[in-house]
């Protein structure tokens, strides 16, 4: 944070970050938060939210035969729902920061990964940022989380970037770590309650054996987990504001990042084989008859788990 | 032989299961080195000994430990540096995959997570077997760069004793100070419930809407058979079972020996969570619910019959 921001002044001339790349329009609703200026006691925040668009889990998602990375293409995808999680913690905080905060929303992923930023867009975000670029498929974790870095750079240096937990389709839950690490800021991960305040940032994490928190300064990095809150619904007026809201396409060239360091051929990993798993067969089903307790606690005896 | 670094899941020098697991797994690629990190060592020793741990890197500094993450991907990274081994291998945590994350950024390494199960390749590769999709695919991966650095999901291996020297070697790794930006300031310890840890255990008894909120029968069911407790994400929130102890795809992956589903209508989300379980048995009123179609055993009827008659002959049948 600036050194002029202090919770308390006039956010207005808080402006801490440098302005985004990407235009800032559509904040009509935001607007009306300048005729009460006591709204707002904190900094006006720059948010960035790193979004995925994934297939959707109901539609069977494949691996492509051809190069064994996942197919993004041929099957129905949409906004990853655990990233619904931190679009809606970004905006919580934007709308309870100075009206000057805005909240951009991040992608990186072929054409349809549109779908994900205008999701967020209908949420409420103020502006997008897709990085599209054909060079990029197959990227693993690391290249993904390397392609997040320089688009968050060139974007300015944001207050807070927000992640989710994990992405629904890959599942490692390794990006919000390595961005951390490569713009070297402090990691405040898996949030179930996150508060800033004062430029610091406070959330509580839970693990199996404790219930641990953490703060950092800002600018931070923070991923959330989906306990934190209850994603919101696009509202009419939302869904009809999104359409008027910038959205950015930039090309890897545009990140100044060299198309050999990602995709499949940059992978630091590489998939050899992958094979379906035959359904399991379905095995004896008895319908409860005043003994179906028994029947289960003989299938246990006979199986030698008793 | 070439070292494989053992990242050990420890509380207060309590060695889980999954550090055991995890040496069993290295003894494949190469010579087992534990890092331990924390307080415990001295206690701990002699279990690591037990499963064949040949070095234990011993790092106790609060610069470590009073901190997120950072600082123990910064010891692994040093380590990596100096003991040049084949592998590292971390468990399937939150925590270890994140670290695990750090730790292949630093060191410009490929990075494999929640392997089921891993091997020695050709020419010192590391070759790793990961369930995608809620469990629906079986991929064969591989380390392209660096040092292969692998976190394995708990019960991928059967821990074998095997006697090891255990060699101590105190490290002293200097903390950068941008590893120490997220710092810990509370800790509150939860509640021991007395059963297995949920990941560990190898019988697992979930319950779900079907409870309606009454988990009594689910847990006695549980404590007849010595199993953990789950529940699927529809009854956590509702509030009726902790987050903690959440089966499926945003809570725990389980991979247990047994999995019993009671009342919960299986649906992907929770699958994902318990696919890979070896035996899997539903109790479920409805017989069209899905979880029938992958279970070995199915009763269908109500939970808050069938479960207490199965107790009372588990326990009968136990004298």
């Amino acid at each position: 944070m600036g050194l002029a921001c202090v919770p308390g002044a006039l956010s207005v001339s808080c402006i801490t970050a440098p302005a985004l790349a990407a235009p800032m329009g559509a904040k009509m609703s935001r607007n009306l938060k300048t005729y009460f200026p006591m709204k707002g006691d904190e900094p006006a925040m720059n948010i960035v939210v790193c979004v995925k668009y994934v297939p959707d889990a109901t539609s069977d998602p494949t691996f492509n035969e051809s190069d064994n990375t996942t197919d993004r293409l041929g099957v129905d995808g949409l906004l990853s729902e655990l990233d619904e999680y931190a679009v809606e913690a970004g905006l919580k905080l934007a709308e309870s920061a100075g009206e000057e905060s805005n909240v951009t929303v991040l992608t990186i992923g072929p054409d349809k990964a549109a779908d994900a930023i205008k999701k967020s867009l209908q949420m409420g975000a103020d502006a997008g940022v897709h990085v599209n670029d054909e060079a990029i498929h197959g990227s693993d974790a690391a290249a993904t989380s390397l392609i997040l870095a320089e688009a968050v750079k060139k974007i300015g240096n944001p207050d807070l970037i927000l992640t989710g937990m994990a992405s629904t389709d890959g599942v490692m839950g390794v990006v919000p770590a390595m961005l951390a690490e490569r713009l070297g800021l402090p990691q405040v991960t898996l949030a179930s309650e996150l508060t800033v305040a004062g430029g610091t940032v406070t959330i509580r994490r839970d693990d199996d054996v404790a219930s641990v928190t953490i703060t950092a300064s800002l600018p931070a990095l923070v991923s959330v987990t989906d306990q934190i809150n209850e994603p919101r619904y696009p509202s009419f007026k939302g869904i009809m504001a999104a359409k008027k809201k910038p959205v950015s396409t930039w090309s890897l060239a545009d990140l100044g990042i060299d198309a050999g360091s990602v995709g499949l051929a940059g992978a630091w990993t590489t998939v050899e084989s992958f094979a379906k798993r035959p359904p399991r067969a379905q095995g004896q089903i008895v319908t409860d008859e005043g003994d179906g307790g028994t029947k289960l606690a003989e299938f246990l005896s006979a199986n030698k788990f008793v | 032989m070439a070292e494989v670094l053992v990242l050990v899941e420890h509380l207060e020098g309590v060695v889980r299961k999954t550090a055991l697991e995890l040496l069993t797994i290295a003894r494949r690629l190469g010579e087992p080195s534990v890092v331990f990190i924390g307080p415990g060592a001295d206690a701990a020793k002699q279990t690591l000994a037990q499963y064949g741990a040949e070095k234990v890197y011993r790092v106790e500094s609060a610069d470590v430990t009073d901190y997120l993450v950072a600082p123990k991907a910064e010891v692994l990274a040093a380590l990596v540096a100096s003991a040049a081994p084949a592998a590292v291998l971390i468990t399937s945590t939150p925590e270890g995959k994140e670290i695990a994350a750090r730790l292949a950024i630093k060191t410009g390494s490929g990075l494999i997570t929640d392997a089921v199960d891993v091997q020695a390749g050709d020419a010192g590769t590391v070759r790793t077997t990961q369930s995608a999709f809620a469990g629906g695919f079986a991929v064969q991966a591989s380390v392209t760069k660096g040092t292969p650095i692998i976190t394995v999901k708990p019960n991928s291996a059967a821990p074998e004793a095997v006697a090891g020297a255990a060699v101590e070697q105190v490290l002293q790794v200097p903390i950068s100070e941008g590893a120490k930006a997220a710092r810990i300031t509370d800790t509150q310890p939860k509640a021991a419930s007395g059963r297995p840890e949920l990941t560990e255990a190898a019988i697992v008894v979930s319950g779900g809407r079907g409870t309606s909120g009454d988990f009594s029968k689910v847990e006695e069911f549980a404590d007849s058979l010595g199993a953990a407790v789950g529940a699927s994400r529809a009854a956590v929130d509702a509030g009726w079972y902790p987050h903690a102890n959440q089966v499926g795809q945003t809570g725990k992956q389980v991979s247990p020996q047994l999995y019993v589903a009671a009342g919960i209508s299986g649906a992907i989300q929770h699958r994902a969570g318990m696919q890979t379980s070896k035996t899997i048995i539903a109790v479920n009123k409805d017989e069209e619910a899905p979880i029938f179609e992958m279970v070995d055993f199915g009763v269908v009827g109500d939970l808050f019959t069938v479960l207490p008659q199965a107790t009372k002959a588990v326990n009968a049948a136990k004298g």
